[in-house]
């Protein structure tokens, strides 16, 4: 099995604040890795070491190694911005920009040079249907992104992520302010992306967690505890403390 | 403040469902070898009837296990607990059936001179129900050390079934007019066998309940 990111030995400060501490993982290829734990256990921080989004927060010293395809993400020859090309994130709340949905697809690749029209109507294109989108939009490419619902925002979210060819998929909790329906789409639409991209998502929804994921990473305080597959963890996980948090038995 | 508190009242009630379940069946397997030893009709239909208190018993735990299942949303070792609440059930609801087996048995043999004394027969009953008992408190306890020594009983009563084989075949041999009661003993036999494979079922899966291994213990 082939490794997209490993991680070793990363400590992560908040200024004195430790908010991650050695943390060890390796994240497959082309598979959805899903990071649980209760608030405040630094799943979130840790899934914003993968892309350097932390660097944006004052006073954060990150330790240890972030290798994407063996370079590590923190070297100092690394062009963040690069980096995030490749590693792309999608947020709790869907951020369309008060553009065009034609323009908010087509808003990466334009920031990247690409100014020839017809690659960009082929680039939307594909990046709408490969967000399960293309069919409820194709007749409002060019009205206001923000007359989306909740859902059809969160894929053309996803849609403008993929328009820039990335590899990794950032999720934070990428369902957490939609409908039931419209999380089983980005649910069904995260199987059919793992395909082609390696997945990393930060949910609150064990179910998601277990629906979406082929492993499982349980973070606590900070700490990594427990990390497998997600049948074993859900099913027989080794560690008392995962154990009382899947199954709602914490503090 | 303790989190999921009927959940784990819930799960607790259904301990104590699975517990009385399994106290009907030992005393139907009882009752089903009582009846044939002592030729007692009487017990025999007691026994038949009864079947279908089991039969209402079982559904009525399955059905508060869906319902704990569609409305809780269980993980790991909760998971695990429902999962084998529902394989005990049914290896409970085999073993009544097999009871029934036996007791129409008696009810075919009631009024004849039996060709042996049930030496074997009452031997491997003994086993069984000890199997029942000693699964259930595996099951109790959540031990899978009991469950797997319970488990080891199984080639006991294989064991001895080989032997009751042997012995109504050769009465078979000896004097064909046995044929019709040493076949319906060798049914009792097998049906004897059979409820000591379900005691081992319940201890492979009182084994999953509290590791979630999966074990063959027959």
């Amino acid at each position: 099995m082939a490794y997209k990111i490993t991680v070793r030995d990363l400590n992560l400060f908040y200024r004195d604040l430790q908010a991650l501490t050695n943390i060890n993982l390796d994240i497959e290829e082309k598979r959805v890795t899903a990071l649980i734990g209760p608030s405040g256990c630094g799943k979130s921080t840790f899934l914003r070491t993968l892309n350097r989004m932390n660097d944006l927060i004052e006073g954060v010293r990150v330790e240890g190694q972030v290798l994407l395809d063996g370079q590590d993400l923190y070297g100092p020859e690394v062009d963040v911005v690069a980096l995030r090309k490749r590693v792309g994130m999608v947020f709790q709340r869907p951020n369309p920009f008060p553009m065009t949905v034609y323009d908010n697809v087509a808003y990466g690749p334009r920031i990247h040079g690409q100014k020839d029209r017809r690659v960009l109507d082929e680039i939307v294109e594909k990046s709408l249907k490969s967000a399960a989108l293309w069919d409820e939009v194709k007749d409002r490419l060019h009205k206001t992104a923000l007359g989306l619902s909740g859902g059809q925002q969160q894929r053309l979210c996803i849609a403008r992520l993929l328009a820039v060819e990335p590899e990794v998929l950032l999720m934070d909790e990428p369902t957490s302010a939609l409908d039931p329906i419209s999380t089983l789409k980005v649910e069904e639409l995260i199987r059919e992306l793992k395909n082609n991209y390696t997945i990393v998502i930060v949910t609150h929804n064990m179910q998601q967690a277990a629906r979406v994921s082929d492993s499982t990473a349980f973070f606590l305080n900070g700490e990594l505890i427990e990390f497998g597959d997600t049948e074993l963890i859900f099913t027989s996980p080794r560690d008392k403390r995962t154990e009382d948090y899947i199954t709602g038995r914490f503090g | 403040m303790a989190t999921r508190q009927s959940f784990d009242k819930a799960l607790a009630e259904l301990q104590q469902d699975v517990l009385r379940m399994a106290s009907v069946v030992e005393k139907s397997i009882y009752n089903a070898v009582k009846s044939l030893a002592t030729q007692d009709p009487v017990l025999a239909g007691e026994v038949i009837e009864g079947d279908d208190v089991v039969d209402e018993q079982r559904y009525q735990i399955e059905d508060k296990i869906i319902k704990i299942i569609a409305t809780q949303q269980p993980m790991a070792k909760d998971l695990r607990i429902l999962i084998t609440g529902i394989r005990i059930v049914m290896s409970l609801e085999r073993m009544a059936d097999h009871s029934v087996d036996i007791a129409r048995v008696t009810m075919c043999l009631a009024d004849q001179k039996l060709i042996k004394p049930l030496v074997g027969i009452t031997a491997m009953a003994k086993l069984a129900q000890q199997m029942v008992k000693d699964g259930l408190d595996a099951y109790v306890h959540n031990d899978p050390d009991k469950a797997r020594e319970m488990c080891q009983a199984d080639d006991e009563v294989d064991h001895i079934y080989h032997q009751t084989f042997k012995h109504l075949v050769a009465y078979m041999k000896r004097d064909p007019s046995t044929i019709g009661q040493a076949t319906y003993l060798l049914f009792v036999a097998r049906f004897l066998e059979r409820i000591a494979d379900h005691a081992t079922n319940i201890g492979e899966a009182v084994v999953y309940q509290a590791t979630g291994e999966r074990l063959e213990l027959n």
